[in-house]
This record gives structure tokens, sequence and C-alpha cells, in this order.
């Protein structure tokens, strides 16, 4: 269909433009307005021009709660990166009926509902959990030790919760590096290292990129990880923002919040969205 | 040496996948464990499916989850074919704006996504409710569809629509009858995925919706914070299993 073909385009993007622009850009604009204003006396909205919120984000009472988010995140990143990678590897290395089989298996996580997948490690972490029985039952320790609740159980996991997010698209890169490249890699009395370093990174990159994204983004913002596995004790953003929305009901605080979330992401994101372009994948 | 290290590399795959099944493994054995609060297996039992399957509330809450569910795949896919076409194959004015609007949709936090809607029904006093939440399903599922869509248009030769064009059929019956016989692989694909994330959303649900409104996911979460339950884990077991199946239909059309 070319150009002239389609007369009247508008009348086919419209509908979406009236969702995403009612339902989307609206609420998202009517937040940042939000975010200039104040806590009414019972939680409502005062509309008082004021930079209060913003100026609020700066309290040091803050700062580990952003901390613990980027930290987080990150190390999640690059742990899912390190343990995604040979599996990726081994996968596209595979005969093509195990291709299947293993794309499958790492499939199922990745469609399994998060909450389900969340819950498992509560059931595992728990002061009564299978780790604390068990570790009891061996004599390693005498009292359960508390695994949930910490920085710890959420990293685990935000880790199992985005590790199909990490392996998927360094698979689909890794798959399209001819094994011929390798093997006459070795022709030339390389290692298998530096055919790792040399050959196999650099070729693979776009999936790594693209991995690293699709892992941060969802780490730094999550919320049922933290939520249930870290309750109050290891906050992160999203945490912080459902708090102030639903908790304290200071909406134009948590508004300020989101929107530094949003700059967070943006600021990640869009850079190597953009540079995924250039790279032509 | 090449293949020493690969030996390597397979055994840590093979942990890797142990870390990634065996947590849901845990969840579906104890499923059957006839013991309420230890962590001990003492006995097979199917007592926590039958008491699932009393349960009036969970029935209801299915409902829900599969009336937004279709709801939001199907108004996600009418607007998404649409969009799709006319900004992969027509001249829009404003498309910077527009791809820049649908970007930020796809990696704006949910949670973000969540409070902006609910600050936003409370202010303009639409009630809470199942209508909200089948709104903010729509949100986040109509730039994936477009996304999906847009890929497969990519791919499609648009010679085959300006053949259809050249033998005298009209734009539309060039769509019916050419575009959308080829796109219908990835609409199935884009629809499938479109309501697994329904199904399956637990954080733009939660704060979008009221009384009476009570999704599956939210159900979940619900039973979660009064109490772990091995009923939690029969329910686990039968999303997991529910998961499963809807690969394999995806799969099974993908071979088609």
């Amino acid at each position: 269909m070319n150009v002239s073909s389609l007369h009247q385009p508008s009348v086919l993007l419209l509908p979406t433009l009236l969702v995403l622009g009612g339902f989307f850009c609206i609420p998202l604009l009517l937040m940042f307005g939000v975010s200039f204003a104040s806590r009414g006396l019972y939680g409502g909205i005062e509309w008082t021009f004021t930079f209060e919120n913003y100026q609020r984000l700066a309290d040091p009472l803050y700062w580990t709660i952003y901390g613990r988010s980027v930290f987080l995140a990150g190390a999640t990143t690059v742990v899912c990166l390190a343990v995604g990678f040979p599996l990726a590897y081994v996968m596209a290395r595979s005969s093509a009926r195990m291709q299947t089989v293993l794309l499958v298996l790492v499939m199922i996580p990745f469609w399994t509902n998060f909450l389900v997948r969340t819950y498992a490690w509560m059931f595992l972490l728990r002061t009564e959990g299978l780790f604390n029985s068990l570790l009891m039952y061996l004599g390693i320790v005498d009292a359960p030790l508390e695994l949930l609740y910490t920085n710890g159980a959420v990293f685990i996991g935000l880790v199992y919760g985005y590790l199909p997010f990490m392996i998927l698209p360094l698979y689909v890169a890794i798959e399209r590096i001819s094994p011929s490249l390798e093997e006459a890699t070795y022709d030339l009395y390389a290692n298998s290292m530096s055919v790792f370093l040399h050959v196999v990174i650099p070729l693979a990159k776009p999936g790594i990129v693209a991995g690293c994204i699709l892992v941060f983004i969802p780490s730094v913002g999550a919320f049922i990880t933290p939520h249930l596995l870290g309750g109050g004790q290891s906050m992160m953003l999203g945490t912080l923002i459902q708090h102030e929305f639903l908790v304290v009901r200071d909406w134009p605080f948590g508004s300020a919040i989101s929107f530094l979330l949003m700059l967070l992401v943006l600021v990640v994101g869009v850079p190597i969205f953009k540079g995924r372009k250039l790279w032509g994948t | 040496m090449m293949s020493q290290s690969f030996k390597w590399l397979t055994g840590m795959s093979a942990g890797t996948l142990l870390f990634l099944y065996g947590p849901i493994a845990v969840i579906l054995l104890f499923s059957f464990n006839v013991s309420k609060i230890s962590a001990v297996w003492e006995g097979g039992t199917l007592h926590w499916y039958r008491q699932l399957a009393g349960d009036h509330s969970l029935w209801l809450a299915t409902n829900n989850s599969l009336m937004v569910g279709v709801v939001s795949t199907l108004v996600a896919l009418a607007l998404g074919i649409g969009a799709a076409v006319v900004l992969e194959r027509g001249r829009v004015q404003g498309k910077p704006l527009i791809e820049g609007v649908l970007l930020l949709s796809l990696v704006i936090p949910e949670v973000m996504l969540g409070v902006a809607l609910l600050l936003f029904f409370v202010m303009i006093e639409l009630p809470l409710g199942l209508m909200t939440v089948t709104i903010g399903h729509c949100v986040f599922n109509l730039p994936l569809v477009i996304m999906v869509l847009r890929a497969r248009l990519r791919k499609i030769d648009p010679i085959w629509e300006e053949a259809a064009r050249d033998l005298g059929a009209t734009p539309w019956q060039a769509f019916v009858h050419v575009t959308l016989p080829l796109l219908r692989p990835a609409l199935l694909g884009a629809g499938l995925m479109a309501f697994t994330l329904s199904l399956d959303d637990f954080v733009v649900t939660f704060f979008t919706t009221g009384p009476g409104a009570t999704t599956l996911p939210l159900k979940v979460f619900s039973m979660m914070r009064t109490g772990i339950t091995p009923e939690i884990n029969a329910l686990s077991a039968i999303l997991v299993t529910v998961s499963m199946l809807l690969i394999g239909v995806s799969l099974a059309f993908q071979r088609k």
C-alpha cells in the first residue's frame, strides 16, 4: 500500500491516538502538574504551585532507597548477564532439536506469573521455610535465620524474575554468529578465552545491550519483588511510590518520586535504544 | 580444548536451569503436602485443590480476569492493526511524537503507569472497578500489539499490496485480502501475548481496581498477605500449568 492508497490514515490511527492520548499522556501530564502541588490536610491535593516536593527528594532519608534501587538493579543486570551468557551460548550452539527444547525451557518461566515466581522465594526463604528447615535439620544453625525481608532476598528475587529477559536476546544475538568464525579463530591458534573475548562478545553486543536494558529498567522500577521479599526493610523506588500514594496519601510527593524514577529509566534507556538503531539491529 | 570449555559451559547451563526450575518444582511438590504449616513433607493429598475448587471468590476472580483479558486483547488488536498499518505504510504527521509516546509507554515502569492512572481516574471521578482495570490493560497492551504487528509488516513486501491495487482492488480490499492474511500469524502471536500479559498483570491492576473488581493475581496477592498456605501452592501450580498450555498453543500455531 503506497501513500496514495491510504486516503484517510487518520481514521485508522485516530482511535489509538485517543486511547494513548487520553489514558496515557493526559494522566502523565496531570501527574506532572500534581508533583508541583501540595498535600491537603486529609490527603487531598492543594493546588498551590511549589517546588517543595522536588526539594524533598534531596532529603538524605530517601538516598538510601535511591541507592538501593540503582545498586540492586545494577547488580541484578550484571549477575543476569554472567549467569545467562553461558546458557544462551550453549543454546545457540546446540542441535536444532535441542535448541527448541532449551528455548521452551527458558520461555516457560518467562511466561509464568511473576507473583507466583516471587512467592516461590517467599516459600523458600521464610522463617519456617525450606532453607531454614534444611539448615536446622542438618544442624548448621540452631535458630532459623532471617532470610526474608532483606536486601539479599530482593536481589535473588530480581535475578530470578528477570533472568529470562536476559537469556532470550542473548540467544538471538549469539545464534546469528556463524560458528565458522569461532573455528577460524581457533585455527589461528587462539585459545577459548580470546575467542570468547574477541569474537563472541563483540558480535553478541546488540544482544548484550538489549538484555541489559530489558533487565535494568524493570528492576530499577520493580514493585512486586521488593514489596513481597523486602517488605518495609528493603524499600525500593517502586515500593516508595506505592507507600506515598496508598499509605501516606501524599500524592504530590509520590508524583515527584515517580518522575525521578522516569528520569532514571530515560537516562539509562533512551541513549541505548538510539544506539541500538545505529548498530543496525 | 574447545569441547572442554563447552562441557564446562554446559555444566553451568544445567545449574542455571536448575535455579530457574527448582523453586517452581518445590512449589508444585508442596501443593500436594498434607501438612498445612510445615515445610516438611508429610504425605500427599489433593485436599488443597479441592478446597480451591470450592472457593467461590476464586471463580469470581477468574471470571473477572478472563473478561478483562479478552476485552483488552480485542481492543488492542482492533486498534493496533490500523495504527500499525498507517505507521508502517502511510505518511503520518507528527510521527516522531507518536513514536516517542509509544516508546515511552513500553519503557515506563508499571508502578508509574498505575499511579498515574489512579490519579487520573480519581480526578475525573470515574469509579474504580473492572472498567478502569480494563482501560489500564488496554494502555499497556496496545503499544505492545502495535510493536509486534509493525515488526511483521516491515517483513511483508509492499509489492503484494501494490499488485492488488494495480489489479483494481480498493485500498480496503487490498488490506482485507492481502495484508490481513499475511499478518495472521503476527495477529495470533500478539493476541496471545496481550492476553497472557493481561491475565498475569498485578501492578497496574492493583492501582486501578476498586471494590468487587478482584482479578486472579489480586486474589493470589491477598492470599499471600494473609499467610503462606498450601492452597497458594496449589493455585500457583494451576497458574504454572496454564502458562505452559498457552506456550504450547502458541508454539503449535507457529509450527503451522
